[in-house]
């Protein structure tokens, strides 16, 4: 499934957050969304999955307008989205929390597995508070629970934020293994090497207006390109 | 009558109207702990309860039982249908903003009060129990239907916590009580679950009504009172909290109760709100609450 932005502007009150942002994610590509603190790319992310209203602009999926669509029909079409600070329901059980995430849409129990097969170590854990993991497992737990939808489109915000290497290689090897799988992503990460490793394009972001979208190669070629969108070198962890 | 006897029987009111007030609460508390909505119409439902129940108990005069029974059923009912319009009418336009939904529900509380005194007009009316045998202790005879009151209520109250902690429908309410917008991103359509959520905490309070109207009469002004005392509960248990509500409608229930039959039902008013103001100040939160509550 394509996703199609095109011509947004998103307002928080009077201040406007988006503008003007145009772009497309195809099955088995990732975007990756890169940008300062407070650019807009959670606000951008919440506008792919309809929580957040653009007041111009229009969004389709594979041609069908969504515009207007009331934000929970988006897990319907097979959109799902793994929040910023993982947003996990904190006084549910982790299999509760993946209830939620079989219910709107999926083939329930083999959706539950392949995700559990992913994330192995929440197996054990099905009983606990979510509330109650650790961070890392907390983080799988966010995105096993996105993946019960059995999504074509996921979004992901700052997956592999505050965790140790190691975790964040598994993160990333779960991307990789959704894209082989045919699933269009849309990953934001503040870590630019993390970025470079799994994305097919990069879109830099900035003050709510999309900069630039280049290929990885791109930046390999010119690492002062991150330095001039982002304000950051490529070499930060 | 001897002191222990007494006691006993003290003891039993107070289990009825705890019983009644949790019941009543547990209403308030879902529809605060969900939606974040003060709803000061709770006891109006109640109110409507009542009378609907004499309404349509006295459209079958030849068999009170009956008739009560079809209260049970038909009156919880149309009050849900009263908070579905209210919810659709008011509520939902306002956003669930919560002081709005404050000041909206004082409107509502108001207007549900006067189109009663309207249209059922300013008497008490009494409903005959569908039950008249009596318990005999042996110190005293006490009114079966009472009992009837405790068991009835206690069901529902089960009934409830079955629905939240073991159904689909459950923990569609609970996930959209603890984070509302990625409940949306999940499907869940939050706006029904809300109406969902206002209309059962009303037919909670209009099943108490049902249940109560026996014992002490249909009135216009009648929802103040358990209003009064479900606020107490809620905030005494912990804003949101279902299990410090119930603990907290036994504690306030019976020791209304024991106060009530040994000195006086004012009396017995009094000591729970000042029990409330000490709460407030010690433990903000509640007995059972969060800190983020
Ligand atoms: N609910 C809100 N109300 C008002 N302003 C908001 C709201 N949410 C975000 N903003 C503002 O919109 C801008 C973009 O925020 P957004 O969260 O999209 O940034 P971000 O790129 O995700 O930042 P970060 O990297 O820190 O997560 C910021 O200036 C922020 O202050
Ligand atoms: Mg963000």
């Amino acid at each position: 499934m394509t996703l199609r932005l095109a011509g947004i502007d998103c307002f928080y009150g009077n201040v406007q957050v988006l503008r003007g942002i145009s772009l497309e994610v195809a099955p088995g590509e990732v975007l990756c969304l890169l940008g300062r603190n407070g650019a807009g790319k959670t606000t951008l992310l919440k506008t792919m999955i309809g929580l957040i209203k653009p007041r111009a602009g229009c969004i389709t999926l594979d041609g069908r307008e969504l515009t207007r669509l009331p934000a929970y029909g988006f897990a319907r079409l097979g959109i799902a989205y793994v929040p910023q600070g993982r947003r996990l329901f904190a006084e549910l059980t982790v299999e509760e929390n993946l209830t939620i995430g079989l219910m709107a849409r999926g083939s329930g129990d083999e959706a539950r597995e392949r995700a559990l097969a992913l994330f192995p170590a929440l197996r054990s854990r099905l009983t606990q508070i979510s509330g109650t993991l650790s961070g890392g497992e907390q983080e799988m737990l966010a995105i096993a629970r996105a993946l019960c939808l059995e999504p074509k489109l996921l979004l992901l915000d700052e997956p592999t934020e505050g965790l140790m290497p190691s975790m964040i290689q598994a993160i990333l090897a779960a991307v990789r293994e959704l894209k082989s799988q045919g699933v269009a992503i849309v990953l934001v990460e503040q870590r630019v090497e993390s970025a470079l490793s799994v994305a097919d394009r990069i879109a830099f972001l900035e003050t709510g207006m999309l900069r630039a979208i280049v290929r990885p190669e791109a930046v390999h070629a010119d690492p002062a390109l991150v330095q001039h969108y982002v304000g950051v070198g490529p070499g930060r962890r | 009558m001897s002191f222990g006897p007494h006691l006993f029987l003290a003891l039993l009111e107070g289990t009825v109207t705890a019983f009644v007030l949790a019941l009543t609460a547990l209403g308030l508390s879902l529809v605060f702990g969900v939606m974040r909505v003060v709803n000061v119409a709770h006891g109006e439902f109640f109110m409507l309860g009542a009378v609907l129940a004499w309404a349509v108990s006295s459209l079958i005069p030849a068999s009170p039982a009956l008739g009560f029974l079809l209260a049970l059923i038909a009156s919880p009912l149309a009050v849900g249908a009263v908070a579905l319009l209210a919810d659709r009418l008011v509520l939902r336009r306002l956003n669930y903003a919560p002081e709005a939904t404050i000041v909206a529900t004082i409107g509502l509380l108001y207007i549900l009060q006067q189109l009663v005194l309207t249209f059922y007009g300013p008497y008490a009316r009494p409903v005959t129990a569908p039950i008249s045998f009596r318990v005999q202790f042996p110190w005293f005879g006490y009114s079966g239907y009472k009992l009837v009151v405790i068991a009835a209520a206690a069901a529902l109250l089960a009934a409830t916590w079955y629905l939240l902690m073991r159904t689909r429908i459950g923990l569609v309410m609970r996930a959209t009580q603890y984070d509302r917008e990625t409940a949306q991103a999940f499907g869940i359509p939050v706006e029904r679950v809300y109406s969902g959520i206002f209309a059962l905490g009303a037919m909670l309070a209009a099943t108490a009504g049902v249940l109560i109207v026996p014992i002490q009469q249909a009135h216009y002004l009648m929802g103040l009172d358990p209003l009064l005392l479900s606020f107490i509960t809620v905030i005494i248990g912990g804003l949101g909290s279902l299990r410090g509500t119930l603990v907290a409608a036994f504690v306030i229930g019976i020791s209304d109760g024991v106060i009530s039959v040994f000195f006086s039902p004012t009396l017995a008013k009094i000591i729970a709100t000042l029990f409330v103001a000490l709460v407030l100040v010690f433990r903000p939160s509640g007995l059972f609450g969060s800190a983020r509550a």
